[in-house]
């Protein structure tokens, strides 16, 4: 009811012509079955119509990070026939139009300019590494486009153009640091990642706290994207002993990675070393093989095994429209999260305008999200809690930890730069 | 027009005029800004494969490696550009204002040396010429005064294409990594993300391109060219005739790799960054079957290749997002199978004949141009007949 409130409210400002009650009634009954002229909710040419809006979905379903993206595809198409199912936005029908990035980076801006030019969409949801991102930022600020970006980050971005629907580094990186500290008794660490941008800073921040809490970190090595030939580093482990092995491989490196880790002899589900990762989600553990990760913690906001009302109606949906055999990873549920988070910043606002979006957008909550409550913050990122989880032979998680309050995001941390 | 038609043909001054003529008029009014900001993209991928002609079709060696050149030239624009735009006020909310964001991401605190001269938009500009010839120099000097050649050299330029990429990757600090460099917004303080500037990037890119095709028209009707083709035939007819191979091959190694560094830097000025994944042996093939379409023995071939092959990736990608590679996979496979000879090849066999007919030959108004160049295969009653070329 409060959408239609906003409608009524909405139109009466506008047309002050119409007075007295019998309007205000006529308009009730009215509001009800046919939505608000597209022009009072759309003053800047996007593509809405009377019983539509047009939105984009930007993602790689080709390349090499096609079988991280389809995924979060898959979760935004379910997100966006829920809503319809339940009458849309506004009264209008989402329409997506689906554009490939190819995994190539400059594709992604082309693609993300043909979705804010030509197709004129209220909002995208899409990209899925930092480098797609870095790509189309600026188009998405030139030409004031609303992206709704999924995947954990390394923060240091805030753009008035980008609602970051998973989670920045400090909020992955601090509580996982804290717990293991704590439960595990921790003193030393050590740290690797695949040679880019988000691990780096990852472990940057990671460093930091570590010292902070008077820990140390016994080494730092980073291997190219693509990388297989972890022996050396293993044996360096093996070497340095340390207590914790914190890592955040990406992408098909970590087949490699478990499996190495393993044969050399290294057994996670001993009490040392600890291997905890913020980069392997269920959809890795696919490749990986559940065998050869068992006993490892991960660090992140959703796992799949989740026990509460709203994420049991999420995963037998999406085992519904896309399959059983499916599994559903932290970027996932924050790729689902997208369109409702649009949808109730449309209604909020009452228009779909992105500047109005946009100062709607901060404090927008969802209730219903599986991960369980979210918050935006002023600074577009998400409140959410931070879980832990131990991996499982099955290829799933099982939350043995979880914050009790909601982290802040925080993507500009002091002192942690 | 009398010293053009020293080295072009009649036929050449047609194509020149046709693809003027539909860079300069047809696409700009047929189509919106955001749709010839792309084709002026495409273009700039067309001076590499204009480059592949004279270097693989028509001097016979194979550079797979070429986005090497595209990315060096692409870099240095893009190194100015961001210099530019990373004032101490775009970037105060960084731990050390007044460098590219990416640097104070990966804790660097002083601008690196080698980023200091690119302060200077002339030295910017002398050395997206220099450091490709230069690269490309280095390269060709020590590849063939030894004789390595065939498939040998192209081994080893997809090697430096590879190795190029890790290093860029690697050193993320000074690159800016995978991402490449991103967010130019001015050249001068003239802003190049508006519509404006837009169009006239494209009508300079366009021209280049037409400046581009005349010089090496002009390269490959000099006894240069003739002598590239001979050394591609019969390279040890060439040296048992008392020329220096390797020196030819070295020039003509360099003047593509020059090409390619301008679309490059053409490239980063119309679509605003740059990133390794223009230098890799992925692009750097791609690049080979732009030349490969268009037909590898024709610079205008070779433009209108790229444009095709750009095209149908783009148009089929847009419209079957998870379906497209097959689609463009089909291309190449038909291109190889039905049209071994490209764009050119189909033109030679099937249109050229008609426009030798009604144009240069039926119209009484059309005055001879006197003697006829030589070596001219357009001229050549033959040509139909013979392997188009």
């Amino acid at each position: 009811m409060r959408r239609l409130k906003d409608l009524i409210e909405n139109r009466l400002s506008r047309r002050s012509v119409l007075s007295g009650t019998a309007a205000a009634a006529m308009l009730v009954t009215a509001g009800a079955i046919a939505p608000v002229h597209a022009d009072d909710v759309n003053t800047t040419g996007l593509a809405v119509t009377e019983d539509t809006v047009k939105v984009g979905i930007l993602h790689s379903v080709t390349g090499t990070m096609a079988i991280s993206e389809t995924g979060s595809v898959q979760a935004e198409k379910l997100a966006i026939e829920q809503i319809n199912a339940m009458g849309g936005v506004l009264g209008r029908k989402i329409e997506y139009i689906q554009e490939d990035g190819g995994s190539d980076w400059p594709t992604f801006a082309e693609k993300a300019k043909k979705l804010l030019v030509s197709d004129k969409v209220a909002a995208v949801f899409g990209c899925w590494t930092s480098a797609s991102r870095k790509a189309v930022l600026p188009v998405f600020e030139q030409y004031n486009g609303m992206l709704y970006y999924p995947t954990f980050y390394e923060g240091l971005e805030q753009s008035p153009n980008v609602i970051y629907t998973g989670q920045e580094a400090t909020q992955q990186i601090l509580a996982g640091i804290d717990w293991v500290a704590k439960e595990k008794g921790a003193k030393s660490f050590y740290l690797l990642g695949s040679d880019y941008i988000w691990p780096r800073t990852s472990n940057k921040i990671a460093r930091k706290h570590i010292e902070k809490l008077g820990m140390k970190v016994v080494g730092e090595e980073y291997y190219p994207l693509g990388h297989t030939q972890f022996n050396s580093v293993i044996n360096k482990i093996k070497l340095k002993k340390p207590d914790v092995i914190y890592a955040i491989v990406v992408g098909g490196s970590n087949v490699a990675f478990y499996k190495q880790l393993k044969a050399a002899g290294i057994d996670m589900t001993k009490e040392k070393p600890v291997l905890l990762t913020i980069s392997v989600t269920e959809d890795e553990i696919r490749g990986i093989g559940g065998e050869n990760i068992e006993g490892a913690y991960a660090a992140m906001k959703y796992f799949q095994s989740l026990d509460n009302e709203n994420n049991k109606d999420f995963v037998s949906a999406f085992k519904e429209r896309w399959g059983d055999d499916i599994v559903i990873g932290d970027v996932t549920q924050a790729a689902y999260l997208g369109p409702w988070l649009w949808k109730a910043a449309v209604e909020k606002a009452g228009s779909f305008d992105i500047d109005k979006v946009r100062l709607a957008s901060p404090g927008i909550e969802l209730t219903t999200a599986p991960e369980g409550y979210v918050r935006v913050h002023e600074n577009h990122h998400l409140w959410s809690k931070t879980r832990i989880g131990l991996a499982k032979p099955d290829g799933q998680y099982e939350l043995v930890y979880e914050t009790a309050d909601l982290m802040e995001p925080d993507p500009f941390p002091e002192g942690y730069q | 027009m009398i010293n053009l038609k020293s080295f072009m043909a009649r036929q050449d001054i047609l194509a020149l005029l046709i693809l003027a003529a539909v860079i300069f008029v047809a696409m700009p009014l047929s189509m919106d800004i955001f749709r010839l900001n792309l084709f002026g993209k495409y273009l700039t991928y067309a001076f590499v494969a204009i480059g592949l002609v004279l270097c693989w079709g028509k001097g016979g060696i194979l550079s797979l490696g070429q986005g090497v050149f595209f990315g060096l030239g692409g870099y240095c624009m893009a190194m100015y550009l961001k210099l530019e735009s990373s004032t101490p006020e775009a970037t105060a909310i960084q731990s050390t204002p007044g460098i590219p964001d990416f640097m104070d991401w990966n804790q660097i605190t002083a601008l690196p040396w080698f980023w200091e001269p690119f302060n200077s938009l002339t030295f910017t500009l002398i050395a997206i010429f220099v450091v490709p010839a230069l690269f490309a120099f280095i390269i060709g000097a020590a590849m063939f005064k030894r004789r390595v050649g065939g498939v040998y050299f192209a081994i080893i330029t997809q090697a430096i294409a590879a190795i190029l990429t890790i290093l860029i990757i690697g050193q993320q600090g000074y690159t800016g990594g995978v991402n490449g460099i991103t967010d130019l917004r001015t050249l001068k303080g003239w802003d190049i993300r508006s519509d404006e500037a837009k169009y006239i990037l494209y009508y300079v890119n366009g021209a280049l391109l037409i400046g581009v095709l005349i010089l090496c028209q002009f390269v490959l009707q000099s006894k240069l060219g003739r002598l590239l083709v001979a050394l591609r035939d019969k390279e040890d007819r060439v040296r048992f005739s008392g020329y220096d191979v390797a020196n030819f091959k070295i020039f003509v190694f360099c003047f593509a790799a020059v090409l390619s560094a301008i679309g490059g830097a053409m490239f980063t000025l119309q679509v605003g960054f740059m990133s390794p994944s223009f230098v890799g042996i992925v692009p750097s093939i791609e690049m080979v079957i732009f030349c490969a379409v268009g037909g590898r023995l024709s610079i205008f071939g070779a433009v209108y290749g790229t444009l095709l092959v750009n095209w149908a990736k783009t148009t089929f990608s847009e419209t079957f997002p998870e379906l497209w590679l097959f689609g463009l996979g089909a291309l190449f496979i038909a291109v190889v199978l039905v049209f071994p000879n490209g764009l050119s090849g189909l033109y030679r066999s099937y249109l050229a004949p008609h426009v030798d007919r009604w144009i240069f030959r039926k119209p009484p108004e059309e005055p001879s141009t006197g003697p006829e160049p030589l070596g001219t295969p357009a001229y050549d009653p033959e040509a139909v007949t013979r392997p188009a070329e």
